[in-house]
């Protein structure tokens, strides 16, 4: 059939246009408007015409015509007379109206008519307007194709290409068969170009005729099989389009996409990664551990039991890691520093998706990077961390505060944030992020402040230690001015109470206070609700509240309303002597109320609770039904189910599927036979040059067999050499020819990279003789695989195992950093607004004081942290504010050798400590560099001096080998350096250990004005005050320098100065509170003077004597 | 991939419309509208929106809405990618991407589109091979072409396109042979109430102007490139050479482009060049304020600190403010209740400090926080973070070029609260 046709074309060849034009003569002519247009073109004879006249001849004829015609159409053409002169005009005004949507297919056939036109850019335009409107007018369409067919022989590239992008764009069934014919020439076309565009070309026929798809695939097939860059992204996209399950024609092709993924363009990237993910995903192995599963939350770390590991113990074969798993892995990873988001995400999860959990982490640095760029890419990139931060808290805890929301934000970005934020919260962070909630609750946007609330639900019932501090913040908003944030804080305030329903009668009891004031119905709903379910612990409130309902019963909302009933059936049930004739009356409302819901409800309880004659055995458990212990409301990320959406995809985004989503397949148990992916054959086709990007490294070493070795190191060699085009080449070829043997490299390693084409010819024509043999030898491996697989395998094993490892020691390390880092900056307690009341409202005295605390183990440092979401318009003078800077330094606390392979360090992170306001917070982090599991680690028996307290960390269950943990503890040092001496212990050992703490780390920072800081320290002078003088060079005494080295010394505020030459600190002490008051005047030459004043002289001349020395030196 | 583009101006008329597939009916933007109106402001439009039969992908840029029909699973960041790059290709062409720039040059615009994407795909995005195929538009070029007949599309395919270096054009040529770097910091910080430094980090870019002959082969390094702490290249960067050097060895797009953007690590300290003192206080029931706020150098090594401007999202319930600066000069806007102060230069001997009374709503209750600061400034010849370089190479050519580097330290994301 295509043949067919193709025939007729050659055959009518160049007496066709003729043909075809007077057909469109007489088509026109009929059209009266196009009267002047037809006897035009009579004159201008019949062979031919467009193509012999001149372009700005025939289109200013043409001009003429289109004025008239479309003056008809369409009065207003944007200035038509000034442009009579402008040969494009005429194609000008019809694109126009394509771009304005305006029908402009009156014109067709005269705009058709100039597609042969000599002039390019006409001819470009025309061919947008074709491709606009040959859909509507078929047969006319018709007119051009054979233009078309004989611009896809021209001899410039360009001409080619875009003839079969036109060809293939015109959306007429009829021409199907020259396009498929044109295709398939096309993708056999020497320009890497026009086979470029014969892959876009075959998305578009089979969306114009499925039915064409085997042949189609015969064509990707071919194309898959194309070695250039330019082609690889289209021919993949096309394959994604047209058979996405035809994963078999990948296997060959796997290694050589791998290979040229870095030099592809970035669009082909993002497809090529994706379709990659999904090929990972079906024909390796699962890299993670099979006891943690997709979850790898810190949990896992603590409550790893005993089952799991036995689990682990009886898997028979270690997990190998497939080499080609691990090249797509490396090969993706440079990708990472693209400039294109979308690459970034594709490789991102491509990480998430197939790379072993130790080595995702990678990938948050460049996540966080695009939240620099603009409002739409942050939209995306965000929801996709909230996703990820879910299930793997630890990826992006070191980038807590990128996620800190701006004022400027816009609104779908600021309630992102705050979710990944909530999924970032943990014991370490929270007093932080408590205090920056604090700021956003205030927020202008009361949608945000609405979401900032529910947020600190989530976070009280996530972390148990804040719980209460939580709980007695919202209390706080309940006096809030602005309805919308009271409201919201009542409903998680009745969440949180539904938790942990005991001792909270005071908080009840403000509340139904509240329902005289707040009108929104969700809050009053949630506050009825609220004292029906705790009407026996305020028995005196309860009735009076149903007593007030009852009046206004009629003028509430229909969700008020049920709650109005379920109260008084409640109250009914337990206090019927006092309600039984307002829960009558209530019902009786009920019984009329317009809405069927409230009728219903209410015929439903009163044959409940009513006894009479008629209800059955039920009305015996009414109370049982009515006031049932309810299970607490589970305070869920709306991310939690998102993740089974293959990230980075349109499903994901809109969690739902979207049309086309292909699914993430899971792991296949056994990996299928890898051998699918070797190709034996190089390709002789080799005119492509992928780019002289040089390479992150030859990636197909080690791969296929130890002989490689030497070949490889020639290789690489030359392949450093030289950064030309020839090296990657010769990396691809590599790749290709897998079964090289070392004879052969090794006799050609010498060989120059100017000799390289010489080479190649060289090698595939010994490829050639050695195929046959090279076949054998393959049989012959697969045949004994069994046993050399085992060998090979444990190989492998061991060269990626030792970079995994390193891999994932960097990153722990890095880690650990980053953890540092974001511990930068915590804040501390505030002495002074502590005495603020929480509450004021006067007639609740009960609550102006914390209430009730259960647990005693909390600081009350962390409820100066929710404090300031009162809205006492007193500003402290004094604050404690964050760190200006964390040392990195650690201190060993048990070496590995005395721990007997336990080792453990110790850092200040210079936070305020959860455990207590006069603690000082240490981390401390055990490695197990044993080979085997330590079980039971804790802190046995503790020797400390009177008056210091400890706060011991939990128990640490286990510690796998090489694992590594970090816990965080506080010590009361009482204001001393005083040794703490504590026993470490593990299952079987105890080890004695010491921390003692240098002075600067028993401070905390404070912020305070220059005049406050004058006042302080004018009230600690004598005594109080101790001084030395420092000589050092100039150099270091730039305010960065000496700031540096004070921050490192000592946790120290910044206290801005007036002046140039004297730079003010202050702290105060952790156990005391007393003012650390640190001053450093530069004098002439390369003196100052360092001050210290403080009420606790010895830390102060200790802290003297250690700042002096490092002031003084470098 | 990519169905349609519809290009929307902010009174909500669709003025360009362009398909890639079979033609999708406008009316598909009804459902974008409908978005927008629930979306308070045009911040707020999700980019994602779902409809029946489309998905509409759109960015907020120069006042347009560039929206696009897509039908089936995309990487939605692919297609916000693109959008941009299109608007990026528009800015490039015509000076500005606005409404009236697009219909002045609705041939090109076409021409551009058609090149841009084929069924939905990219198929030239690089800026070099767009120029050498749609010539941008000129006067001259344009008279010209009038004249001659000759017309703005190049008839050959750019060498570009098939090169392994796909975004330089061969054949360049200048008489002045130079190569300009401009390495831009900026500053991004949250300052709170107190003047402690909430959050702080430098992000950097270098910007390269390149204006080389032939096919010369750079090489810039650093005195200290272990400062950058999370790199983003140009394809041209050789990836390898960074990590195993610490260079940056690249052959060079023709003209101006972005050589690469990084981040400081956010080991070291951040410096603040600036301090803000601020007393703003709404008095309870009553219908007036004071504003005060103080801008003071900080840790300004040196330097002048210029083009300071603040600018205040007041609260909704503020009426007016009646402000005198000491220096520059400030406008407030009743409708959208913005304050900007174009403060200038700070002179340490008299601090720049605006003041003055706020009217507000009468009976309206007074807003419970402060509005933040967000301030610009721009300070000359330095890079705050300490990034230097140290010295660029050039390889493969025989001339001498002109180098020079330019550093400057800006504001990004600025905020004090108050």
């Amino acid at each position: 059939m295509s043949s067919n046709s193709f025939a007729y074309n050659e055959q009518s060849g160049g007496g066709e246009a003729t043909e075809l034009g007077q057909e469109a003569t007489s088509t026109i002519s009929t059209s009266s408007a196009f009267g002047l247009f037809s006897s035009d073109l009579k004159k201008l004879g019949p062979e031919g015409v467009w193509e012999e006249d001149s372009g700005i001849l025939g289109l200013s004829r043409a001009n003429q015509v289109s004025i008239e015609t479309m003056n008809k159409i369409k009065p207003r053409v944007r200035g038509c007379d000034g442009l009579n002169m402008n040969p494009s005009f005429f194609i000008v005004s019809s694109p126009e109206m394509v771009a304005k949507g305006k029908n402009a297919s009156e014109l067709f056939p005269a705009v058709v008519k100039n597609v042969a036109s000599k002039n390019i850019e006409i001819k470009k335009l025309v061919y947008v307007y074709l491709v606009r409107y040959a859909e509507e007018q078929q047969d006319l369409a018709l007119l051009s194709i054979s233009t078309f067919q004989r611009a896809l022989k021209d001899s410039n590239q360009l001409i080619r290409a875009s003839a079969l992008r036109v060809l293939s764009s015109i959306r007429v069934p009829i021409i199907v068969p020259i396009m498929m014919l044109a295709i398939k020439e096309a993708s056999a076309d020497l320009s890497p170009y026009v086979r470029k565009n014969a892959a876009h070309a075959i998305q578009k026929l089979y969306s114009l005729d499925p039915e064409q798809k085997e042949m189609l695939i015969d064509i990707i097939e071919k194309l898959l099989k194309d070695k250039s860059t330019l082609v690889a992204g289209s021919v993949v996209m096309a394959f994604e389009e047209v058979c996405p399950d035809r994963i078999d024609l990948i296997h060959k092709n796997y290694r050589k996409l791998c290979n040229l993924l870095v030099d592809v363009e970035e669009w082909g990237q993002v497809v090529i990664i994706h379709m990659l993910t999904r090929y990972a995903r079906t024909q390796f192995v699962s890299p993670w551990k099979e006891d943690d599963g997709p979850e790898d939350n810190e949990k896992d770390f603590y409550e790893s039991d005993d089952e799991q590991k036995e689990q682990t113990g009886n898997r028979k074969k270690p997990y190998a890691m497939d080499p080609d798993h691990r090249l797509l892995i490396r090969n993706t990873k440079p990708l990472l520093q693209s400039r294109n988001a979308a690459v970034v995400m594709a490789v991102a999860q491509l990480y998430w998706h197939i790379s072993p959990k130790s080595e995702v982490a990678v990938i948050s640095k460049s996540l966080v990077r695009l939240l620099r760029s603009n409002r739409e890419v942050q939209y995306i990139v965000l929801q996709n961390i909230a996703t990820m931060s879910i299930q793997r808290k630890g990826m992006f805890e070191p980038y807590l505060k990128s996620f800190y929301v701006r004022s400027t934000d816009p609104t779908m970005i600021k309630t992102l944030k705050l979710e990944i934020l909530t999924n970032l919260a943990n014991e370490a962070n929270i007093s932080t992020l408590l205090r920056e909630f604090q700021t956003y609750v205030k927020s202008q946007d009361k949608q945000f402040a609405a979401a900032t609330i529910q947020t600190i639900g989530r976070c009280a019932t996530n972390i148990s230690e804040v719980t209460d501090t939580c709980l007695n913040g919202l209390v706080c908003l309940l006096s809030n001015r602005d309805e919308i944030v009271v409201a919201e804080s009542v409903v998680v305030i009745k969440k949180l109470l539904q938790m942990q329903p005991a001792q909270h009668g005071e908080i009840i009891k403000h509340m139904a206070k509240l329902l005289d004031s707040i009108t929104v119905p969700v809050a009053r709903a949630s506050i009825l609700w609220l004292i029906g379910e705790n009407c026996e612990r305020v028995p005196k409130i309860a009735p009076d509240v149903l007593r007030k309902m009852a009046k206004s019963f009629t003028s509430e909302d229909d969700l008020v309303k049920l709650q109005i009933l379920n109260l008084g059936a409640k109250l009914y049930l337990t206090n019927s002597k006092q309600t039984k004739l307002l829960t009558q009356y209530i019902l009786n409302l009920g019984k009329y109320d317009q809405n069927y819901d409230i009728r219903d409800r209410t015929r439903f309880i009163r044959q409940l609770i009513v006894p009479n004659e008629k209800s059955g055995a039920l009305s015996k458990y009414a109370k049982k039904i009515f006031l049932a212990q309810k299970p607490a409301p589970l305070l869920e990320s709306p991310f939690k189910d998102r993740d089974h959406f293959q990230l980075g995809t349109l499903s994901h985004i809109l969690n739902t599927k979207a049309t086309g989503y292909l699914e993430l397949s899971n792991w296949p148990e056994v990996a299928p036979d890898p051998s699918v992916r070797n190709v034996a054959v190089i390709e002789l086709a080799k005119e492509w040059a992928p780019a002289g990007k040089a390479k992150k490294e030859n990636p197909d070493k080690q791969f296929y067999s130890e002989s490689e070795e030497e070949d490889d190191s020639s290789d690489s060699s030359s392949d450093s050499e030289s950064d030309s085009s020839s090296g990657s080449e010769e990396d691809d070829e590599e790749g290709a020819s897998s079964n090289d043997s070392s004879e052969e490299s090794s006799s050609e390693s010498g060989s120059e990279t100017e000799e390289e084409n010489k080479r190649t010819a060289k090698k595939n024509s010994k490829n050639r003789k050695r195929d046959s043999e090279d076949g054998e030898k393959e049989d012959e491996n697969s045949k004994t695989s069994d046993s050399s697989n085992a060998e090979s395998s444990s190989l492998e094993e061991s060269s990626s195992d030792s970079e995994s490892k390193s891999e994932s020691e960097s990153e722990s390390e890095s880690r650990k950093d980053s953890k540092e880092k974001e511990k930068k900056a915590r804040q501390g307690r505030n002495p002074v607004t502590k005495d603020v009341s929480l509450l004021d409202l006067d007639d609740f005295n009960l609550v102006s004081t914390p209430v009730v605390l259960p647990t005693p183990a909390l600081s009350p440092s962390l409820i100066a942290d929710l404090q300031g979401l009162n809205l006492s318009a007193s500003s402290p003078v004094i604050n404690v504010s964050s760190p200006v800077f964390v040392p990195m330094t650690t201190h060993v606390l048990l070496h590995r050798m005395s721990g007997k392979g336990l080792a453990a360090h110790y850092y200040f992170p210079r936070q305020p400590c959860i455990f207590g306001d006069k603690m000082v917070s240490v981390q401390i982090t055990l490695n197990n560099t044993t080979d085997r599991k330590i079980e039971n680690i804790h802190i046995g028996e503790k020797k400390l001096p009177s008056g210091m307290q400890m706060h011991a960390f939990n128990p640490i269950e286990s510690l796998e080998p090489e694992g590594s943990i970090t816990v965080s503890m506080g010590i009361d040092f009482c204001d001393s350096t005083q040794t703490a001496s504590f026993q470490l212990c593990t299952k079987d050992d105890c080890f004695s250990v010491n921390i003692q703490p240098p002075v600067g780390e028993l401070l905390l920072p404070v912020s305070m004005s220059e005049k406050d800081f004058k006042k302080e320290q004018g009230m600690l002078t004598g005594m109080n005050e101790t001084s030395t003088v420092i000589i050092a060079a100039p150099q270091n005494f730039t305010p960065p320098v000496i700031i540096q080295k004070i921050a490192n010394v000592a946790n120290v505020g910044v206290v801005p100065s007036g002046q140039d030459n004297v730079h003010r600190f202050a702290a105060k002490t952790v156990h005391s509170g007393s003012l650390m008051l640190v001053t450093v005047e530069l004098k002439e030459g390369s003196s100052a003077q360092l001050v210290i004043n403080t009420e606790k002289t010895v830390i102060g001349s200790v802290l003297l004597r250690e700042l002096k020395p490092v002031l003084s030196q470098g | 991939m990519i169905h349609s583009l519809f290009l929307i101006n902010c009174s909500g008329d669709i003025f360009l419309e362009k398909h890639w597939k079979s033609v999708v009916s406008q009316s598909v933007c009804d459902y974008f509208f409908e978005a927008q109106e629930k979306a308070a402001d045009v911040e707020n439009v999700p980019p994602v929106i779902s409809t029946p039969h489309h998905y509409l992908i759109s960015i907020y840029r120069d006042k347009l809405f560039f929206v696009s029909v897509i039908q089936t699973e995309v990487p939605p960041l692919f297609v916000i990618e693109f959008l941009h790059r299109v608007a990026d290709t528009f800015q490039d062409y015509f000076g500005e991407c606005s409404e009236a720039a697009i219909k002045d040059n609705v041939v090109i615009v076409y021409e551009l589109l058609e090149e841009m994407l084929d069924n939905g795909f990219p198929l030239a995005t690089e800026s070099n091979i767009l120029k050498e195929l749609i010539k941008p538009p000129t006067i001259l070029r344009s008279v010209v072409n009038s004249i001659t007949g000759s017309s703005n599309v190049g008839d050959t395919l750019p060498t570009g396109q098939l090169s392994n270096i796909p975004w330089r054009r061969a054949g360049v040529k200048y008489t002045n042979n130079e190569a300009y770097f401009d390495v831009v910091e900026e500053i991004d910080a949250i300052i709170d109430k107190s003047g402690s430094t909430v959050f702080a980090e430098i992000q950097g870019v270098i910007d390269a102007c390149i204006k080389l002959s032939g096919m010369p082969d750079l090489s810039l390094s650093f005195m200290n490139p272990r400062l950058l702490d999370d790199v983003s290249f140009h394809p041209c960067i050789r990836f390898k050479r960074w990590e195993s050097e610490r260079v940056l060895s690249f052959i060079p797009p023709d003209g101006n482009f972005r050589l690469i953007s990084y981040r400081v690590s956010s080991q070291n300290l951040v410096a603040i060049p600036v301090y803000v003192k601020h007393s703003i206080c709404f008095k309870e029931n009553s219908s007036c304020g004071r504003f005060d706020i103080t801008i003071g150098p900080k840790q300004n090594m040196g330097k002048t600190i210029e083009g300071i401007t603040v600018t205040v999202h007041m609260p909704k319930v503020l009426l007016n403010m009646n402000l005198t600066p000491t220096q520059g000069s400030y406008t407030f806007d009743p409708v959208t209740k913005v304050l900007m102060w174009d403060v200038g230069k700070i002179t340490p001997q008299k601090l720049p400090n605006l003041k003055g009374l706020v009217n507000l709503q009468s009976g309206a209750p007074k807003p419970e926080e402060n509005p933040s600061l967000n301030i610009q400034f721009k300070i000359q010849q330095l890079a705050i973070s300490g990034l230097k370089v140290n010295r660029l190479d050039m390889y493969g050519e025989k001339y001498k070029p002109f180098k020079g580097v330019k550093y400057v330290t800006k504001a990004g994301k600025f905020q004090v609260r108050t």
